[in-house]
């Protein structure tokens, strides 16, 4: 199924609020519970990682990825124009979140 | 993984709802207090009303563990003035505070806050929530108490230095002797999840994931006592009646009359998509009576995709940060700390004006920076660990930027205050300061309805939030306890169920985004910044034709869609009562934050009234009423709270 091309709309922006690590999440679905604007809904897959549906919703507060239970299942990802920037005061180098 | 597309592209079908569908479906409670929102005002009227003896049912849009404003966290608990190292008394700090926010503050609000924000602050912590440094954490830290290991913020800390005082940044101002010590810092990221765990110990009916709509009245008829309110579910659709003697009102403010931005949802800073207004409009179509509806102003916070006000959006300077420029130069901007004794940036234009004029010639170089580097490292320390790390939503900031690679002691957060924090005048807050009007016991006109945190006029922080909240509890406790359940009216029940599942009929027209928007121009073209008769005419004209033509093409696919389609109804009767507000205030006047191109000037009197409307049979009623209407303070205060016990002692 993964080869074939569906017609789609096209996604929200920004699309990914948090990365989710399947290989670690463990479908306990509390960011589902945790989010006050429902940006997830829970997989119908008993165990499996849950769905961002309304990613365009988020507010970036977070509370997903800092209450999440599971060490390294979620991951917070800033959106490309709000990551922040910062300079080391002594060699002058500005970083950006990755 | 885990986006909606990955799961459709890998399953070839999209999921299904995960939730059982129940449009027309009705559930019914009965109950003695009913909280409407379920944040910090909400949760703290919740445990107090059952701590008086009432059953409490409350609604929330959200989940209680984290919703609200206030959900992820808070770092200060402001106005404490009862506090055992306070140097003022509540009542001469209620005074102040008043004065310093002008003729058109809430005085009784304030004066909650001041006498009973300590005693809060103590349940708070009872139920486990962390307000001292009990791990010797921050010793060394300006401001930390060793006895009590209380923390204390610099804000406050001079009368009245929201804006500089005089000398600040010389030697000798603001001397530890003589700080006011009003704020606390607290680790407010603890509070949420104890306030719901509290609220479920007490037996509260939380009725999650729920919107209310409606407050109602006796028979259904506007204006007479409260009898209950009525809800519906965002993931199943059920429509809720909560049968009540007395409610709560605990919802925010309004967002989203002005801007919202289609692609991101939320506020940035400060506010979620829930937080709509709807408090408010249901006190209004209960025939409530609210007040300075007429006041705007350009708003400070971002929306859309633009830095965190943390991130650089802001002064950056949160707190005790120095602003300098790109060669390391010192801005002339306060820092909210010790030297200025808490005065904030935001505030002074004349600042910004300076600033912007150093960028032009030269003396200034372009981009600015936080910088966390300059700073004492234990100072620096507080600022990221405590105050930022458990600020609402910079939680994750902390986590992230350090896991990234920020270090605060040797680096510096870039800023964009030129760029991004410039307010654009037509991106406004609605209703300024506006909301509910109460009496002493913060109860409206309206018998057996309340009013506690965002939801009243001239409203505070996140204390005055909790603090409001707990005294509306038991006085609608108290208030329950003397009357007998009242008729609902099951027509008035039904005529609201029908407008609220309207949008589940049709699955195209207009959906909520467009909706939104739509009448965020309307008011950002026609009641901006100046105003006049013709243009509040027009904008009126046009809200009109939005309800006749696009609201019943407005069309919601599921229940969760159906709530923000409400709430952009919300949206629509909240412009229009600030409209209507805006006409009747034939004034322009700063202390109001009106500006009307047709009455330049104000006449004296008329800037001594609050200006309140309320509905009479869905007419709406002007009514001036004197500021100060609250009477003495301290006095009135104290004749309303013989009962008060203090500290909950279980």
């Amino acid at each position: 199924m993964a080869d074939k091309v569906f017609a789609l709309p096209n996604v929200q922006t920004p699309s990914v609020p948090v990365k989710i690590n399947p290989d670690k999440c463990i479908g306990c679905n509390t960011c589902v519970e945790t989010c006050q604007i429902d940006v997830f809904i829970p997989n119908p897959k008993k165990g499996a990682p849950p769905i961002i549906l309304h990613a365009e919703e988020c507010w970036y507060c977070g509370c997903c990825a800092t209450d999440c239970p599971t060490p390294g299942a979620m991951e917070f990802n800033w959106p490309l124009p709000l990551k922040p920037r910062w300079r080391n005061k002594e060699t002058g180098v500005v970083s950006q979140l990755k | 993984m885990g986006t909606w597309h990955e799961y459709f592209k890998a399953e070839g079908t999209p999921p299904e709802w995960p939730y059982p569908i129940k449009f027309g479906e009705e559930s019914e409670y009965e109950t003695d207090v009913v909280v409407l929102g379920g944040g910090i005002a909400g949760c703290w009227a919740a445990i107090s009303a059952a701590r008086s003896g009432a059953k409490v049912a409350m609604f929330e849009k959200g989940d209680v563990r984290r919703s609200g404003a206030g959900g992820p966290g808070c770092d200060h608990w402001c106005n404490v003035p009862g506090n055992p190292l306070s140097r003022v008394e509540p009542d001469d700090w209620a005074i102040q505070e008043m004065n310093s926010l002008g003729d058109f503050s809430n005085g009784i609000g304030i004066q909650i806050q001041c006498r009973e924000d300590y005693d809060t602050l103590l349940e708070m912590e009872q139920m486990g929530g962390k307000i001292r440094d009990d791990k010797d954490e921050f010793v060394g830290v300006e401001g930390r108490d060793p006895e009590t290991k209380l923390m204390f913020s610099p804000r406050y800390s001079v009368d009245g230095s929201l804006a500089p005082a005089e000398g600040w940044g010389k030697p000798g101002f603001n001397p530890p002797e003589k700080r006011n010590n009003t704020v606390i810092r607290i680790w407010g990221s603890t509070f949420k999840p104890i306030l719901k765990r509290e609220c479920k110990k007490l037996g509260v009916n939380i009725i999650e994931r729920t919107m209310a709509t409606r407050i109602l009245n006796e028979n259904g008829r506007q204006g007479a006592r409260v009898v209950g309110a009525t809800g519906i579910n965002a993931r199943t659709g059920e429509f809720i009646i909560v049968k009540a003697k007395a409610a709560i009102i605990a919802t925010s403010g309004s967002g989203f009359v002005y801007y919202f931005d289609s692609e991101h949802g939320g506020i940035s800073t400060m506010y979620s998509r829930n937080q709509t207004g709807d408090g408010t409009v249901m006190a209004w179509k209960a025939g409530a009576k609210l007040t300075m509806m007429e006041c705007s102003g350009a708003s400070r916070f971002s929306g859309g995709l633009r830095h965190k006000w943390y991130t650089g959006g802001g002064d950056a300077s949160y707190e005790n940060v120095p602003l300098v420029d790109a060669n390391n130069k010192r801005l002339p901007a306060p820092i909210q700390g010790w030297e200025d004794g808490g005065a904030m940036f935001s505030p002074q234009a004349r600042i910004i004006a300076q600033i912007r004029e150093g960028v032009k010639h030269g003396e200034y170089k372009l981009p600015f920076y936080g910088d966390f580097a300059a700073m004492k490292p234990e100072e620096a320390h507080a600022t990221w660990d405590l105050m930022l790390n458990e600020e609402s939503t910079t939680k994750v900031m902390v986590k992230t930027m350090t896991e990234g690679g920020f270090d605060k002691y040797s680096d510096q957060i870039m800023n964009y205050t030129l760029i991004e924090m410039q307010p654009s005048q037509q991106y406004r807050d609605a209703g300024s300061g506006g909301g509910i009007m109460t009496d002493w016991d913060l109860m409206t006109n309206v018998e057996g309805l309340f009013a506690a945190g965002m939801s009243t006029y001239s409203p505070g922080d996140h204390s005055y939030a909790a603090a409001t909240g707990r005294y509306a509890g038991r006085k609608a406790a108290a208030y329950a306890k003397r009357v007998e359940q009242g008729e609902i009216s099951r027509e008035e029940i039904d005529r609201e169920k029908k407008r609220v599942l309207a949008p589940t009929k049709r699955c195209g027209g207009i959906e909520w985004k467009e909706l939104n928007v739509g009448v965020n121009r309307v008011m950002q073209y026609f009641a901006s910044e100046f105003k006049n008769e013709e243009m509040l005419n027009l904008a009126l004209e046009e809200i009109a034709r939005i309800e006749e033509n696009a609201v019943p093409q407005l069309f919601a696919l599921d229940p969760h869609k159906l709530m923000r389609s409400l709430e952009c109804l919300s949206i629509i009767e909240y412009a229009k009562i600030a409209l209507n507000a805006m006409k009747e205030r034939r004034l322009s006047s700063p202390k109001l934050r009106i500006e009307r191109q047709d009455y330049p000037d104000a006449d004296p009197e008329e800037l001594k009234n609050y200006l309140a409307l309320h509905l009479e049979n869905d007419e709406i009623v002007f009514e001036r009423i004197p500021i100060r209407f609250w009477g003495n303070m301290k006095e009135q205060y104290e004749a309303h709270n013989q009962d008060y016990t203090g500290v909950y002692k279980g």
